[in-house]
């Protein structure tokens, strides 16, 4: 039988239980793989991306920024500036005479146009090879223009999506600790690393308001320049998805003395864990407080009820869910650790979880918290996937856009997890979003006229 | 016309997209063969996701996943191992290679390092053909890119030899279902005819018992270098650039070059059928003589909705003349035709089609992106908006109707499935068109009939 991997991608696939925890990742996607990652870019675009009242400015042809025109579903209580794409559109007499000039005038016009609170200067690929100076440009223009204006260090060929997470953040860091703090809450924190799909952020937000906790910066869902200014005043940084964000939670400590605490919005379990996690740092934090005290009881008082409303709602879908068999595919690695406990929740099984940019704790981590038998899988691509889907019988794979195909081929329901979407998946009420999305694609009659499937009707 | 277009230096939601993606199109529409992207891997990545979004077709585009080293060394190595492991799991019979605007800056010679990995693998079993596109992204739109595929496969593969009889059709880009229908009317007139590419299969597959690594379909390879023996080509195109795969054929084996418009609307897919009935020598088949009937007598009944009624037009500049060419004959008004292209050729080829039918002619402006559109767009009052989906928020702006056709369709199923081409997507269209009408009107009404 023919391997299912290539030499060279073998051992960037564990089978749990098969042998000792081992895993290659975080390393350059193999040529002629079919990664399922993008590149750099990538990784900046998708974090900043929220950052409503910001210009986004994408230097080069016009690739780039046409792709991600408006492909998140993050979204903003006010300006919707990130959801046009801005570009220079680099021509071939800008890539043999350089580029700056154009990136100086489109910026001026751009900036007068719209007014934005800061810009965001994205590199790509051919930026780092014509050699355009960006940050002379954007200094220049920031001097003209009187806004911050960013450079995003993020050319494609620079590493993997993971490094266009730390170039996000360093662009990020420039913006923070230059706002006024003087009346932020002692009782306050910074959400890192949700990016507001769905409306998801506002709803963390009321959670965090019923506990009597300040939000000072939403990094970067519904985001907005200012309020990153001042996040340097927050007591906390919780950081989601820690993948993209923690470099800046590392930095924010290390610069402005801000403990940060790792949470998943994800899953009744983990959404739980993480509002108790906030409220017991508060109580440590100021011990002999009453607030921090109340501040505990109105977290218990939160879950409790939104468990109590929940967990009858999710019967129905666990009952008919249950022994089903789960695969996931996603992009960082923090998702799949709340999708795991999710299915569980339901009474599903997860048989395969990979991700594109997980690091050797994370799937350690994994391995730890997954079955016997699992496939735990870096930077996958379609044929794996398929094998694995195969092999492993699945009933539901969740992933985004690129692995929806390859679940429906197969005859096997989807639930689509990605920055794309439009269902609010994160939260309690998130949860329940969840299992019926999952329950209508597994449940769904059309399954019975795939070909592929053993029970299915033919001709 | 005559009206200024706004310039601006920078762009804004363009109306294009890159010339990699176009050639990994057309590369799709060729049997046993892969899209192989010689650059870093998110270009790979981004088009793939904007593919399927229209398709919801697996489309895997393999990638060199270059990386700084490669960017300063070369590419070569990376180029060589990407091809073979491509070869090693998806045995393709062919690896379709573009290039992206990272490695036509570094300089990357694709081309010796082709030669290069031919010479080292002699006499490997199994090894696939190899073809090359130069697509640098800053230099035209996707359409180049499609073309320059094409013109690639034609150049790099087709042979000569005693004249076969078959007739080449180039139809560029249009829908899975346009290729289908091609092919229908292609039989009708008995033609044997070779179609590249040919996305009917391979971007619109049937649910399939086991899955393939490489779906079916597409133009087969021995067809293809059989295009040199053909008696005549035909290729869709009014706006395309002369140095066409059709052109190409005519100076290689001095084969006919037949180029029309894109069979949209009676005028211009009277033009295809007559010229098939010229290479057959038969007449129209009576199936589509029913369709034009029916297509005429629809105009009839339906012209009082369309009539007078202000489009605006955008997308791939061919499509936008079809689409003209079409509209005009239903008396609506097309008063603003943009694209991203710059082919130079868009006004002329609008007018040429168009111009015994309106009183004036629209704007017409190439290189536009949809900031620019917006900006225009106001003023001109326009009725109902025809294009892909990236038009829609204008159209919501504006409360007016949009009419997807071509690509991406990326808010609606079944994208690859609209049908533009001949009597029979006329009519598919001319039908929608006047329904979005109606249905606005009827939304528009205080009354509420159920009988318009």
């Amino acid at each position: 039988m023919e391997a299912i991997a290539l030499p060279d991608r073998q051992n960037h696939i564990h089978r749990k239980g098969e042998q000792p925890f081992a895993i290659r990742c975080n390393a350059d996607s193999l040529a002629g793989a079919v990664s399922q990652r993008a590149c750099v870019f990538c990784g900046s675009r998708v974090v900043l991306y929220p950052i409503a009242d910001a210009l986004h400015l994408v230097h080069g042809p016009i690739g780039c920024a046409v792709y991600t025109w408006d492909i998140r579903g993050a979204l903003s209580s006010g300006p919707a500036l990130h959801r046009l794409s801005f570009s220079t559109d680099l021509q071939e007499m800008d890539v043999i005479f350089g580029g700056e000039k154009k990136l100086r005038r489109a910026l001026l016009e751009l900036i007068d146009r719209h007014g934005p609170r800061a810009a965001f200067v994205y590199s790509t690929c051919i930026v780092g090879i014509i050699g355009d100076d960006l940050d002379a440009v954007c200094r220049r223009v920031e001097e003209e223009t009187g806004i911050p204006v960013i450079p995003v260090k993020s050319e494609g060929f620079k590493g993997n999506k993971r490094a266009g997470y730390q170039a996000a953040c360093d662009a990020m860091a420039r913006l923070i600790g230059t706002g006024a703090t003087g009346d932020i809450s002692r009782f306050s924190l910074n959400i890192l690393g949700d990016f507001n799909l769905a409306g998801e952020i506002w709803m963390i937000r009321d959670y965090y308001r019923e506990m009597g906790l300040e939000v000072v910066a939403n990094i970067t869902g519904d985001g907005r320049v200012d309020a990153i200014r001042r996040a340097h005043g927050a007591a906390l940084n919780v950081v989601q998805c820690s993948g993209s964000t923690m470099q800046l939670a590392d930095m924010m400590e290390e610069r402005y003395s801000i403990p940060s605490l790792r949470v998943s919005y994800f899953g009744i379990e983990d959404m739980s864990e993480a509002l108790y996690d906030i409220a017991r740092f508060f109580m440590n934090k100021y011990p002999d407080d009453p607030e921090a005290r109340a501040i505990m009881e109105r977290t218990r008082e939160l879950v409790r009820r939104e468990v109590e409303g929940l967990l009858p709602k999710l019967e129905k879908y666990r009952q008919a869910l249950s022994g089903k068999k789960a695969a996931i595919y996603v992009g960082g690695s923090f998702k799949a650790f709340s999708l795991v406990k999710a299915f569980r929740l339901v009474d599903m099984e997860v048989v395969l979880v990979g991700s594109q940019t997980g690091t050797a704790e994370d799937y350690a981590e994994l391995a730890a918290i997954t079955d016997p038998g699992t496939i735990i899988v870096d930077d996958a691509n379609p044929l794996e996937l398929t094998s694995f889907l195969k092999e492993k019988g699945v009933d539901v794979f969740v992933g985004g856009v690129k692995e929806r195909p390859i679940a429906y081929k197969l005859g096997i329901g989807f639930c689509d997890h990605n920055h794309e979407r439009k269902e609010a998946l994160a939260g309690f009420a998130g949860m329940l979003n969840f299992a019926r999305e999952v329950y209508s694609s597994v449940m769904s009659p059309v399954w019975r006229f795939v070909p592929g499937r053993a029970d299915a009707a033919s001709l | 016309m005559g009206k200024k277009k706004p310039d601006f230096i920078s762009t804004t939601n363009a109306c294009k997209l890159c010339r990699p993606l176009g050639a990994c199109l057309a590369f799709k529409g060729m049997e046993g063969t892969v899209p192989y992207l010689h650059g870093s891997q998110g270009c790979a990545t981004y088009m793939r996701r904007y593919i399927i979004s229209h398709y919801n077709e697996p489309i895997d585009i393999a990638s060199s996943s270059l990386s700084e080293k490669h960017a300063v060394y070369g590419g070569g190595p990376n180029l060589k191992l990407g091809l073979t492991n491509v070869a090693e799991k998806y045995r393709p019979q062919m690896i379709g290679i573009a290039t992206t605007c990272l490695t036509e800056t570094i300089g990357d010679d694709v081309a010796m390092y082709l030669q290069e990995y031919r010479r080292d693998t002699e006499g490997s079993v199994g090894l696939p053909d190899l073809v090359h596109v130069a697509t640098p992204s800053y230099a035209g739109s996707h359409m180049e890119g499609f073309h320059g595929a094409v013109c690639a496969v034609i150049r790099q593969r087709t042979e000569g030899g005693p004249c076969t009889g078959t007739v080449n059709l180039l139809p560029g880009f249009v829908s899975s279902a346009d290729y289908r229908h091609l092919q229908e009317i292609m039989d009708g007139f008995a033609l044997d005819r070779i179609m590249l590419p040919d996305l009917s299969e391979t971007m619109d597959g049937p649910a399939l018992r086991e899955y393939r690594k490489i779906p079916a379909g597409g133009t087969p390879l021995a067809r293809i270098r059989a295009m040199g023996r053909s008696r005549a080509t035909i290729e869709f195109g009014r706006t395309m650039a002369d140095g066409s795969g059709g052109a190409i054929l005519a100076e290689k084996f001095g084969i006919d070059n037949h180029r029309l418009g894109l069979p949209m609307g009676i005028r211009e897919s009277d033009r295809f059928f007559h010229l098939l009935a010229e290479l057959s020598g038969r007449p129209v088949p009576a199936v589509f003589r029913g369709e034009r009937g029916r297509l005429v007598d629809a105009y009839v009944d339906g012209h009082k909705y369309l009539f007078g009624k202000r489009a605006i037009i955008y997308g791939e500049e061919d499509l936008v003349v079809g689409l003209c060419a079409f509209l005009a004959e239903t008396g609506v008004r097309p008063v603003l035709c943009a694209s991203g292209g710059t082919s130079g050729r868009l006004a002329a080829s609008i007018a040429a089609v168009t111009g015994d039918l309106l009183p004036e002619q629209p704007q017409v402006h190439e290189g536009m992106d949809f900031f620019e559109i917006s900006e225009l767009a106001q003023e001109l009052a326009p009725d109902l908006i025809v294009g892909h989906s990236k038009g829609y928020p204008l159209a919501r702006k504006l409360g007016i109707p949009l009419i997807r056709v071509g690509f991406p369709i990326h808010d609606r199923v079944g994208g690859q499935r609209i049908l533009h081409l001949g009597y029979r997507g006329t009519q598919q269209l001319f039908d929608t068109i006047a329904n979005a009408l109606i249905a606005k009107k009827q939304a528009d009404s205080p009354v509420g009939y159920a009988y318009m």
